[in-house]
């Protein structure tokens, strides 16, 4: 149990198999505390397979694991008790008011009264759902949504954030609130790893990540990952990477749909 | 794999969201309530399988004062109402085949003259057989109808010769019906009837508690916090166990204040015992939801587990008739042994001692389910 806890997340040739198909392969990467870890990869690369066993709710074919020293799969109860988790579906209750949402999660938290009441007011606050606190879940437009999503998996003051996709399908405005909202949560030491497919949001992270068919293509501050290949942009690079591996240019399937144009050219 | 032990925090936690949530809902708490008032009525009318007053047609031949009396036999034992009189044959099997008349008699013309001539004239019942259990009745109140008459011209012609008959051997059988003297099916269906709506409900309601979950994609943010899987089934379960209860409280209640099928035995064992059926269809409802990723899915499953139960338990079918491996599968179904219960409280007055076997059945079934689906939901997380 001596570990080394000044890395957040660790992985170490974490490897998941589902039959014959290897969806996560022998990855291996170390994020430092209070740092925001951008995860980025193609849909079916591995992302949510990684995440889902550093929450403790995958179990790994072979490889270890440790979330803030923990490991993730004999101390999957601890892991559980440090870790906010919210998904692209915003899972809330939404036959259940802000409030009612709230004390739930407080609730299976196994948080006192009066410690929720006090958090719930904060959370409110910081999620600018205040005067909603009696709406039903299901009548918030999408940026509330995601915030009182944000707000039920911050409720336990969790050291840990996991952010699966949190802002597809959330407007612009939603998308910048929430961002300034990570970078504050992120600036009070909490370690938060977040999914996404919008490369703006990727270029503000601390580390970003890229994994493609269930390997770590590179793992550096993106800074680091623009200069290294040359590229204006994280796009730009998350591209290269794809064609790399697949041998083949992601553009040139556009060529390929001369049909379209009558085939004039 | 998670090694923790059972929170209470977590378990209320999840009861009072249920809680709110069925609250909400209109339908969850209409239902318990719509659902017997409903069956009830369908069933409790419907289901009669006594026939009386079946049509017949009388073809008197005869026309006497004889062949009126004998007649008049018929409209007295309650089974048959003349429905008119015909004069030809033609006219009588237009009557059967048109559906006007279920039976008809036939006197003949010699009736009167064969009798006084002390002989015995021979009569015709006909039946029309597509309703056997229809034709069944009209057949034995037939057959009794003309043997107690025929008996009784015979004591009084006996009498008339100075003879008694008391004087010549024969057995008297004095037949008792225990339970429900009058044969009145009502008696027997009603409590049946109880068993079976709150089979529907409970199980009803439960199965789209978790697979509501599983729809809105809640239970992804389920998992990944601390709660076990007890603490979420049983949880879950709690809100149902009291709306599951009420609706037996009211069915009973109609039970026995609409249709008068009171409690012979102890009304206490009776709702104590409907407890411990509604948590064992509770758990099947549960069980089902682990099946099931959608409502569609558990709508059909749920088809699956109420049709067999209607047919095998012994609610309208006796499980008597059917052939043993068929009746050994309604071993495998809880109402059955719910059956047993309710009926042998509710009409025979029996207790504890006579039901222990089926009690313990049903203890056995709701540990064993409720076992099954909390593993099961265990697993499905992984």
């Amino acid at each position: 149990m001596d570990r080394n806890i000044s890395y957040a997340i660790e992985a170490d040739q974490l490897t998941k198999r589902f039959g014959n198909f290897t969806a996560v392969d022998h990855i291996s990467f170390q994020i430092p505390k209070g740092k925001i870890f951008g995860f980025l990869g193609p849909n079916g690369s591995g992302k949510s397979t990684t995440i889902r066993m550093l929450c403790g709710v995958l179990t790994p074919t072979s490889g270890t694991g440790h979330v803030m020293g923990l490991d993730i799969v004999k101390d999957t109860e601890r892991i559980r008790q440090n870790l906010g988790y919210m998904s692209q579906r915003f899972s809330l209750y939404e036959d259940l008011t802000v409030e009612e949402n709230l004390d739930f999660y407080g609730g299976i938290y196994g948080l006192g009264k009066e410690i929720v009441n006090e958090r719930k007011k904060d959370l409110i606050l910081m999620a600018s759902l205040d005067g909603k606190e009696k709406s039903l879940a299901g009548s918030l437009s999408g940026g509330w949504k995601q915030r009182l999503a944000l707000g039920c998996a911050l409720i336990h003051k969790p050291q840990f954030l996991v952010l699966d996709e949190p802002t597809a399908g959330v407007d612009p405005v939603s998308r910048r609130i929430f961002w300034e909202i990570i970078h504050e949560l992120s600036s009070q030491g909490i370690t938060i790893l977040v999914s996404t497919h919008y490369m703006d949001e990727a270029e503000s992270c601390d580390i970003t990540g890229f994994i493609f068919n269930g390997r770590i293509m590179d793992i550096a501050p993106p800074q680091e990952l623009m200069a290294k290949n040359n590229a204006s942009d994280l796009e730009d690079v998350f591209i290269m990477y794809v064609e790399k591996v697949t041998n083949r240019k992601v553009s040139a399937t556009f060529k390929e749909m001369r049909f379209l144009h009558g085939g004039e050219s | 794999m998670r090694n923790g032990y059972f929170n209470w925090k977590r378990f209320i936690t999840i009861i009072r969201k249920e809680f709110i949530q069925v609250k909400r809902d209109p339908i969850s708490l209409r239902l318990p309530f719509a659902m017997p008032i409903v069956m009830m009525l369908l069933f409790g009318y419907a289901v009669n399988t006594e026939v009386d007053n079946i049509s017949t047609v009388v073809f008197d031949q005869s026309r006497t004062q004889e062949s009126r009396a004998y007649i008049d036999k018929f409209t007295a034992s309650g089974s048959f109402y003349i429905a008119g009189y015909v004069t030809s044959e033609r006219e009588l099997s237009d009557a059967i085949d048109s559906g006007k008349a279920k039976a008809a008699v036939i006197i003949p013309s010699d009736y009167a003259k064969q009798l006084k001539k002390n002989n015995e004239p021979q009569t015709e019942l006909i039946i029309d057989g597509t309703d056997p259990t229809t034709a069944r009745t009209a057949l034995n109140s037939g057959l009794l109808v003309s043997q107690f008459y025929s008996l009784d011209l015979k004591n009084g012609e006996m009498k008339k010769l100075g003879m008694s008959a008391g004087k010549l051997p024969g057995v008297s059988l004095n037949a008792k019906v225990w339970y429900n003297p009058n044969l009145k099916s009502t008696r027997f269906t009603i409590p049946g009837l109880v068993g079976l709506i709150l089979q529907n409900i409970t199980i009803m309601l439960t199965a789209f508690a978790l697979v509501r979950e599983k729809e809105r994609g809640t239970i992804e943010q389920l998992i990944v916090t601390p709660i076990r899987s007890p603490e979420l089934i049983l949880g879950k379960l709690v809100p149902y166990v009291i709306i599951g209860y009420s609706g037996f409280l009211f069915t009973l209640a109609l039970c026995i204040f609409w249709f008068g099928v009171g409690v012979s035995g102890s009304v206490a064992l009776l709702l104590l015992l409907g407890f411990l059926f509604v948590y064992c269809s509770l758990s099947i409802g549960m069980l089902i939801s682990t099946f099931a990723n959608n409502q569609m899915q558990a709508m059909m499953v749920m088809v699956l587990v109420l049709l067999p139960s209607i047919l095998l338990s012994g609610f309208i079918f006796p499980r008597e008739a059917m052939p043993i491996a068929v009746s050994a599968l309604g071993y495998a179904i809880p109402l059955t042994y719910f059956l047993d219960i309710i009926r042998g409280i509710m009409l025979k007055g029996v207790g504890i001692s006579f039901l222990w076997d089926d009690v313990l059945a049903l203890y056995l079934f709701t540990v064993f389910i409720l076992t099954v689906a909390v593993l099961r939901f265990r697993k499905s997380l992984d």
